[in-house]
């Protein structure tokens, strides 16, 4: 019975007796597709068309000012050329994949990793506290966590006001080592996110057989390496993943702070890209860099999914 | 049924679209429409930049766009100040002019960048208005050719133009020990006078050159520029018609830098690089005499006369003058360089009668002189000059005036803006540190090359 319902259930009511008579299976999937319609209208001209014109652009010498501006001509991988062959832009693909590696695969996964599991064992007074600490910097806007932590960085900014406190040297963290400031200031704000999602993946785990492990005599450490972190080992990719495409394209949080400078210290590839394209008005240029960063972020999602699919298997 | 249903679909889908691509076509084509009414009364959109907290510009514009709208009625004249540092104005001008619905109606060029706006084809010729106009005989011929592009034709009007010298403090100079009537020869003249300024007097800034990629074009050319062009190289060879690279006397003006800011004796590179520095060292600086040598333009006591942004009396008396010496007293000894705006009509200008109105009221006798004299301009109309009321304006305008005699203009072709900005870049590796002089000036030789090509480039002296 419940079988021969569910066909005639599933097509649409008011369209049953024809579709339901023709079985044309395209004509049904015309129809399908009618209601998405708009929205995929809607998705071609205004997420495909840009993305399509800014493949087009990377391959021109479109500017803003000068002759590439009054007829933009093709001008193949002139531009990838200019970029590979460029001190600068080898400068920022290095400061980019520092940046990614220290705030967020060590900085913010560790980091979100071992609140979640230190707040799973916490008083619910000190989780609430702390969860609110942590989502709080995560929620503020990005311009008013940069500008919090410029003064904090500052010559004579709060940080070199604790570390002389405690008779420790400070130094101009901001000109000394950019690199480094921003990469903290990315921890500081992005850490909320790996941890929402390692609290969320801890507590799928059953108590069961963490219980068990014990009852085997598996200690802290032991249990943790053998038998909660393969258990998130999905979870561990999908983050990895979001959180290096996010801190791959930060802008506003290292412009804000530092701009890039001083001098190039920490000019990432979001950076460079913006100074080519809109201070220096090299259009095609900066759009060939925003393809380059597509593709790093691209190697990093497949190794990433590689990791997620060997698990599954 | 179905087929009606997705047909019926398919057309809402396709009306949709059609119906933003419409709103689009009928937007475009109001310029047209515009464009043909616009001898009668008009609305005029003028651009200018506006930042840090000079005013002499916005009230200039303030009284023109009365003057204006009183003689003709009906119309009305909007200011439009781009708040933006250097390079920022730039880029949001161009990319107003790229569209007609954002194309101000009359903007405000830098002569540096005139060319490579021309090229970009955002400019209106305006030759057929000059010629036509019983004041353009007024001006100097070297200010005519400020904005005449390769084509020949005139594509902005100068409202000044500038030279470049040092600016000392007297005071902080006496309490240094050192002559209050300075007149320094060589470029170790003027380190040493640093020297002993930073040992002398600590807490004092010894000098300041402008360096680095936030003061944009002010960098390369107050800075940079005023040193290069006193060496025996130059930035474009004008016998060959090509671009130098690989010149001792940029190695050697990179090391200048490296040397002020190395040594301490320049403000410290965290400062310079604020993008407000421009302003600073005008408002803050020089007067509260924290600075004792600034290497700047003529106009910057506009800050400090009652219309400034710092009204500063006492300037004339604390401040002298001298002119940036060459590398080693060599050439004609001193060195200055100019620069200037104009105003021009931009190519998808809805008024351009309008707007050529407009830029005739803003170039009026009376508005001109009264410009040059706020703004603190050096004048480039004659009757301008000849003006009682100008040539007293200031102590300094007649010093300033002189140095035309020695000025150089920058190489102001479409390809200047982006060899000043890799110049910009260069100075800002070698002052942070970052790269030797001689990698910096490397790295800007190849950028150079890749910019003009390799076969428009010649090695220098």
């Amino acid at each position: 019975m419940t079988t021969t319902v569910a066909p005639t259930a599933s097509t649409p009511a008011p369209s049953g007796k024809t579709s339901g008579r023709s079985g044309k299976p395209r004509a049904a999937n015309l129809i399908r597709m009618l209601p998405l319609s708009p929205a995929i209208g809607l998705m071609l001209v205004f997420l495909a068309g840009p993305i399509l014109y800014c493949v087009y652009a990377a391959f021109t010498n479109m500017a803003l000012t000068g002759t590439g501006a009054a007829n933009v001509k093709f001008v193949g991988v002139d531009n990838f050329r200019k970029a590979f062959g460029s001190g600068a832009f080898t400068n920022a693909i290095w400061l980019t994949l520092v940046f990614t590696l220290i705030s967020a695969i060590i900085g913010q996964n560790t980091l979100g990793l071992g609140l979640a599991l230190l707040m799973r064992k916490s008083t619910k007074l000190v989780r609430n506290f702390v969860g609110t600490a942590v989502i709080g910097a995560w929620v503020l806007p990005e311009v008013v966590a940069a500008y919090l932590l410029s003064a904090f960085f500052n010559d004579d900014g709060t940080l070199n006001v604790m570390l002389h406190a405690v008779g420790l040297p400070g130094q101009d963290w901001l000109y000394a080592a950019p690199i480094i400031a921003v990469s903290l200031a990315n921890i500081w704000r992005g850490t909320a996110f790996s941890m929402l999602v390692y609290s969320a993946a801890l507590s799928e785990i059953p108590k069961e057989i963490e219980e068990s492990a014990e009852m085997d005599g598996a200690g802290g450490w032991r249990r943790l390496a053998f038998v909660t972190l393969p258990m998130i080992t999905r979870a561990i990719m999908t983050n990895l993943m979001l959180i290096t495409l996010q801190t791959l394209s930060v802008f506003g949080l290292i412009f804000a702070m530092t701009r890039g400078g001083p001098g190039t210290k920490s000019q990432t590839l979001p950076l460079y890209m913006y100074e080519q394209a809109f201070s220096f008005s090299q259009i095609g240029y900066g759009t060939a860099i925003a393809l380059v960063m597509l593709a790093i972020g691209a190697v990093f999602s497949l190794i990433y999914l590689r990791g997620l699919n060997s698990e599954a298997a | 049924m179905s087929r009606k249903r997705f047909k019926v679909a398919a057309l809402a889908s396709a009306l949709l679209l059609a119906v933003t691509a419409c709103s689009q076509g009928s937007t475009t084509k109001q310029p047209d429409a515009g464009s043909s009414q616009s001898a009668g009364p008009a609305h005029i959109k003028i651009a200018y930049q506006q930042w840090g907290p000079g005013t002499v510009m916005k009230n200039f514009l303030a009284g023109v766009k009365t003057e204006y709208e009183a003689a003709n009625p009906g119309s009305t004249v909007e200011i439009l100040p781009i708040v933006a540092s250097e390079n920022d104005y730039y880029t949001k001008l161009q990319l107003m002019m790229r569209s007609p619905n954002t194309a101000p109606d009359v903007v405000y060029e830098d002569t540096f960048l005139i060319n490579s706006d021309i090229t970009a084809g955002y400019l209106k010729p305006l030759d057929d208005y000059i010629n036509k106009w019983d004041q353009w005989s007024q001006f100097q011929d070297t200010a005519k050719g400020a904005a005449k592009a390769l084509d020949g034709k005139t594509y902005g009007v100068p409202d000044g133009t500038d030279t470049r010298a040092l600016w000392y403090n007297k005071q902080l100079f006496a309490k240094a020990g050192l002559p209050e009537d300075w007149q320094p020869k060589t470029w170790d003249d003027v380190l040493s006078a640093a020297r002993t300024i930073k040992q002398k007097l600590p807490g004092v800034i010894p000098m300041n050159v402008y360096s680095g990629k936030p003061m944009g074009e002010a960098s390369a050319m107050q800075g940079f520029e005023m040193l290069l062009y006193g060496t025996k190289d130059t930035l474009y060879n004008n016998d060959q018609q090509k671009w130098v690279v690989g010149s001792q006397g940029f190695k050697d003006s990179l090391n200048f830098i490296k040397t002020i800011y190395g040594e301490g004796l320049a403000p410290s590179p965290k400062q310079a690089l604020d993008p407000n520095m421009g302003s600073k060292v005008g408002t803050e600086l020089l007067p509260q005499s924290k600075l004792a040598i600034d290497l700047d333009g003529s106009w910057i006591y506009s800050n400090w006369q009652k219309t400034g942004a710092k009204p500063w009396p006492q300037w004339s008396t604390v401040l002298g003058q001298t002119a940036m010496p060459t590398q080693d007293g060599s050439g004609k000894g001193k060195v200055s360089l100019s620069g200037g705006w104009t105003w021009a009509i931009p190519a998808k200008s809805k008024n351009p009668d309008a707007a050529w109105n407009l830029i005739k009221t803003l170039q009026t006798q009376k508005n001109a002189t009264k410009y040059a004299t706020d703004g603190a301009q050096i004048a480039v109309r004659k009757d301008v000059a000849d003006d009682a009321g100008y040539k007293n304006s200031s102590k300094s305008t007649k010093f300033f005036t002189d140095l035309v005699s020695v000025t150089v203009y920058r190489p102001a072709f479409a390809e200047y803006p982006k060899v000043s900005n890799e110049i910009i870049t260069a100075m800002e590796a070698v002052m942070t540190g970052q790269s030797s002089p001689d990698k910096a000036a490397k790295n800007y030789d190849e950028a150079v090359e890749g910019i003009v090509g390799k076969d428009k480039t010649t090695s220098g002296q």
